[in-house]
Order: structure tokens, then sequence, then C-alpha cells
């Protein structure tokens, strides 16, 4: 990490710490969490090269099991958590081990399969409440000392976990494994060829990607103390797609970028209520077809040519 | 009555004629799915909605035009082609030489532009078609009452499947373009005019799903979100049967449906998610799907 990249992340973080004193704490915790989220994508699409079109599925399973557990079985809150992400992890392991056995695009379209299959079953399932949702799912405290139902202490707690989670990233991103998956990214035959072996790697990638977003999904479904078929829908899949490629698609920074952009517009433009669909198709198209490298992909590249 | 595994013959034969209704409708897509991936390389996820466009033109045209269902089966697949046509010379055109995965992005981002739209102006209600004239009434087969209008679904469709895999494999325009999925630079060289093929075959793809509209108009609820839910079931259908055989593709999505009414009958809370069992099962044995090759 060159310095002028640690001032930036000790900016962004000290940024991070004052937010909630100028911004309405909900809306913090909410982009957060998507920013964690998309991360936990990017690092699969932006490092890996793999588009998993159905990644909502890992959001939202993590936010029924942490809000079944928490609610109905009277977990605390960090094993609450815990169970959430094991079960996205290990729902990851399950998909990811079918889907990589088949190559490019097909990748997306086995895994948007697989999300639907869940909303389905989510949507049928007793425990989830089906068309209204997990209700009431209290926030309890953290280690039973400090409470989590006042909003400050909710978003530290949130800004904790989410800094955990982009620590995660940036190590996988910056370890010999994550050298690999870009070396798979950029010729996948090549490293096969080099006795690496791909599937492995890729699997692994995929699970880890899927744990973190299931992270993203429990804390999002303490934040907001429900839980819906919203997160589970094709919709939130492709929501996080256009969140990293709009941030930009590879970078360590864009996925936050985007996340912020995605949520400040669905705040801002709420009152149009249909036409919101219609705008983030236009995003979509305009991202793919000029602006492909995303708001931070641009600025790093002006940067280079300065 | 006779019944087969305690069910009644009757209803078991009209879930399976209405399985074979809902296969028609996926061979059609998944069909158009394979043509337009093997020459363009996207995988169109805006397949389901020019279906939806195909069922709402039925019904413009009738309540705006006043024009009757067989003129709507002939008009509506042309104007929907000819929006693939402008869609393709517009924006597709320039993806192709990137990753596959910006046009699959690119289609899904027209997929929301245009659902949202419909949404919109029409609600999520759900308008309602009627079986026209000629279609209504059932015919008493003996052992079973065959609705008209359903047995004329599954006719046509297989028509419509069966000349695009004859065109395809047995004339000389199909030649040319097996031969521009196969390698397109060389194509073009022997004095084929491949992005001219190119934009007919988009269009040709997304005529035939909103033939399949048209068709589904007097038996479903025609409404904006009818687009995205069959389409994830048929990228399903595309993963089981693989994308490289046109008769792989009809088959499959016969085959599925057929399944899907089955279960429908026997255990219906699985109905909507035995597709993508199936799926999950392919994967484990045949990974490169029933009919497709290993890359």
């Amino acid at each position: 990490m060159d310095n002028r990249n640690k001032i930036l992340y000790a900016g962004l973080f000290i940024v991070g710490l004052i937010a909630p004193a100028v911004v309405y704490p909900i809306f913090l915790m909410k982009a957060l969490c998507f920013a964690l989220f998309a991360s936990a994508f990017n690092l699969l699409l932006g490092f890996t090269g793999l588009l998993s079109f159905g990644h909502a599925m890992f959001l939202g399973t993590a936010g029924y099991i942490t809000g079944h557990t928490v609610k109905v079985m009277g977990f605390p809150t960090e094993l609450g958590i815990l169970a959430g992400v094991l079960a996205s992890t290990v729902l990851g392991y399950l998909v990811g081990s079918l889907a990589i056995r088949r190559q490019g695009i097909y990748f997306a379209m086995i895994t948007l399969a697989f999300s639907q299959m869940l909303y389905f079953i989510y949507l049928q399932a007793p425990f989830t409440g089906g068309e209204d949702g997990l209700q009431g799912i209290p926030r309890q405290t953290f280690l039973g000392i400090v409470n989590l139902e006042d909003d400050t202490a909710m978003y530290y707690f949130t800004y904790g976990v989410v800094v955990l989670g982009f620590w995660l990233i940036y190590r996988t991103i910056h370890s010999p494994f994550g050298q690999v998956l870009k070396a798979i990214r950029e010729n996948e035959p090549r490293a096969l060829s080099l006795g690496y072996d791909v599937d492995k790697y890729k699997l692994l990638a995929f699970v880890i990607s899927c744990a973190l977003s299931g992270l993203a999904g429990s804390t999002k479904a303490l934040v907001f103390k429900f839980e819906t078929l919203t997160d589970v829908h094709w919709a939130m899949s492709g929501e996080v797609v256009l969140m990293t490629l709009l941030g930009g698609l590879g970078t360590i920074l864009g996925p936050t970028v985007g996340a912020f952009i995605v949520i400040t517009l669905q705040n801002q433009l709420s009152h149009l209520e249909g036409w919101v669909t219609v705008i983030t198709g236009v995003i979509f198209v305009i991202c793919v077809l000029a602006f492909r490298r995303g708001v931070v992909g641009e600025i790093a590249a002006l940067l280079k040519k300065a | 009555m006779t019944e087969i595994f305690g069910i009644p013959l009757q209803a078991f034969l009209s879930q399976l004629l209405l399985g074979l209704v809902n296969g028609s409708f996926y061979a059609m897509l998944s069909l158009g799915l394979a043509v337009i991936f093997g020459l363009l390389n996207v995988v169109n996820f805006a397949h389901g909605t020019f279906y939806m466009l195909g069922a709402f033109g039925a019904w413009l045209t009738l309540q705006y035009l006043g024009l009757n269902y067989w003129f709507a089966l002939v008009i509506s697949p042309l104007a929907v082609g000819i929006v693939g046509i402008i869609i393709e010379k517009t924006m597709l055109r320039w993806l192709y030489k990137l990753d596959h995965l910006y046009g699959l992005l690119l289609t899904f981002g027209l997929a929301l532009i245009l659902e949202g739209m419909f949404r919109q102006q029409f609600g999520v209600s759900g308008q309602q078609y009627q079986v026209p004239d000629a279609l209504r009434g059932a015919t008493n087969l003996g052992f079973m009452i065959l609705p008209n209008y359903r047995a004329w679904v599954v006719v046509a469709s297989l028509v419509v499947c069966f000349s695009t895999w004859y065109v395809i494999e047995r004339t000389k325009l199909g030649a040319y373009l097996r031969a521009g999925t196969e390698n397109a630079a060389l194509t073009q060289a022997f004095g084929v005019n491949v992005p001219r093929m190119v934009t007919l075959t988009y269009a040709f793809g997304v005529a035939l799903a909103a033939f399949a509209g048209v068709l589904a108009s007097p038996i479903i609820q025609i409404n904006p979100l009818m687009g995205s839910n069959i389409i994830i079931v048929v990228f399903a259908v595309v993963v089981i049967g693989g994308m490289g055989s046109i008769l792989g593709s009809i088959l499959t999505g016969l085959g599925l449906g057929v399944i899907e009414g089955l279960t429908k009958v026997f255990y219906p809370e699985a109905s909507s998610t035995v597709v993508f069992v199936i799926m999950a099962i392919v994967l484990l044995v045949r990974p490169a799907g029933l009919f497709g090759k290993e890359k």
C-alpha cells in the first residue's frame, strides 16, 4: 500500500466515524451494508471474473436465518449473525460447486436460476412469513453490554462489521490467493496449464464472497429489524451488479461508491415509484455502453494520466 | 373412472396438456435464446420482456386498432422484430468485441426499462384477452375433453419450432447462419453480409418470443411482470439442454413443461421449483447439459 492510498483509507475511516453526526444513521447503515454486499460481489466479478446473477440469495438467506434465530430461537445477536453467515457460506458452497461446473455466461444463468428457486422456497416456507416477511427482529445487545436498540450504537456496530469485512476483502485481493484469482480472470486456460486447480480457487472465492454477502445480509436484517422477500428477489441481484458496475468493476472502493450513489438515488427518487426501475435500467444501459470503468475506474484513469 | 396413480385420468391428461402448452412456450423462448446466443454471443435477458411485449401487442392491437387475433399473430411479432433491429443496430452492435457479460447486462437494463414503463402504464393487475372465435370450445376425444385453443398452441408452436430447425439445418440460408456462428470473419470473407445477418437473427429471435407472447395472451393474465417470471425458468431450461443444439432446445423445453405439469398433479408445492431441481441434477450428472458439447 503506497502512502497516497494509506492517507485515503485513513481519511475514509475517519469520515465513517464522524458521519452519523451529520447524516441520518439508518441511511448510513443501509448504504454501508450494501457497500459490503457489493464489495463481496466485486471480489467475484471484478477480481475473479465470475458473474453471479443470484447474489441476493446469500444476502437474503443470512438475513432470514439471523432474524429467525434471534427472534424465535432467542439467540444472542453475535450468534445470530454467525448463524446467518454460516448459512450463506454453506449455501454458497452448494450453489458454487454446481455452478462452476459450467463456464462463462452459463455461470450467471445457473446462479440466477438457483436464486429464483430459493425465492420460491422462501415464499412458501413457514419461518419466513411469506409475503409479509419476518417482522420485529430485536437487535438486542452486543456481547451483553452495548444496547443496539440505540441507533448510534447500532451504527458503530455496523461500521465495525463492515470495516472488518472490507479488511478481509482487501487481504484476500492482495494475498497470493488473490493473485491466482486475477490470473484466472485474465486467462483461465493459462492458469490451469500453470498447474493451478482453477475450480478449487473459483469455488473458494465464491464461498468467501457468499460468506461476506451473508454478513452484510445479517447486519442489514438487524438494522431494519425486518427481512422480506425483496432481499432474495432477482431485482436485488441486479441491483448489486449495478452498484459494482457504476462504482467501478475490479476497483477496491468502486462498489462502495456505487452503493452510496444507488442508495442515495433510491432515497431521492422514491416519490417517482415505478419510474425508479426505468431509471435503474437507463443507468445500466449507459454504464454498459459508455461508462464501463465506472466512477472510481474513471478517476483512477484520470489520475494515471495526470 | 380410470385412474393413474390415484389421480383421475381426466385431471391427469389435462395437466399433461397444460404442461405441454407451457413447454411450447419454453421451447420457443429457449430456441430464440439459442439462435441469438449462437450468432451474437449475447444472452438476451430481455427475451422474456419481448414475450411480454408480444402479448401486450395482441391486447393493444385489439383495444386501439380493433384488429383480431389473427392480425395480432402477424403484427405483434413484426413490431417487436423492428424494436429488435433498432436495439441491435444502436446498442448491442458495440458490445460484440467485449466480454459476454456486457451483453447480458445491457439486455438486463433494457428489460428493466421496458418492464418498468409497462408497469407504470398498465399496472400489475393483468389484462384479459379473449380466445378467438374459431378456436373456442373443446373437442371430446372420448378419453378426455381437449380445449381447442390449447391444442392450437401446441400445434402452432411445434410447426414454428420445427420450421426454424429446418431452415437452420437444411437450407442455404441456414448454412450461412451456421457458418457465421462457427467463424464470422471467414464467412464475411466469402461475401456473406454477416452484420446484416446478425441484425436479422436478433430480430427473428425476439419476434419468435413475441409470437409466443401472442399465443399465450388468451390463456394467461397479460401483465408486465410475465416476462421476467418466465425468463428465469427458460434460463434453467437452457442450462439443462445446452444452447448448442436447436433440436435439443425444442425437446428440452417441451419435456420440462410436461414434467412441470405432472409435478402440479403429484406434488403441487414443488411445481415452481422442479425445473431448478432438475437443473441441479443435470449439472451433477452431465455438466455440459443434455445436448451440449464440452467446450
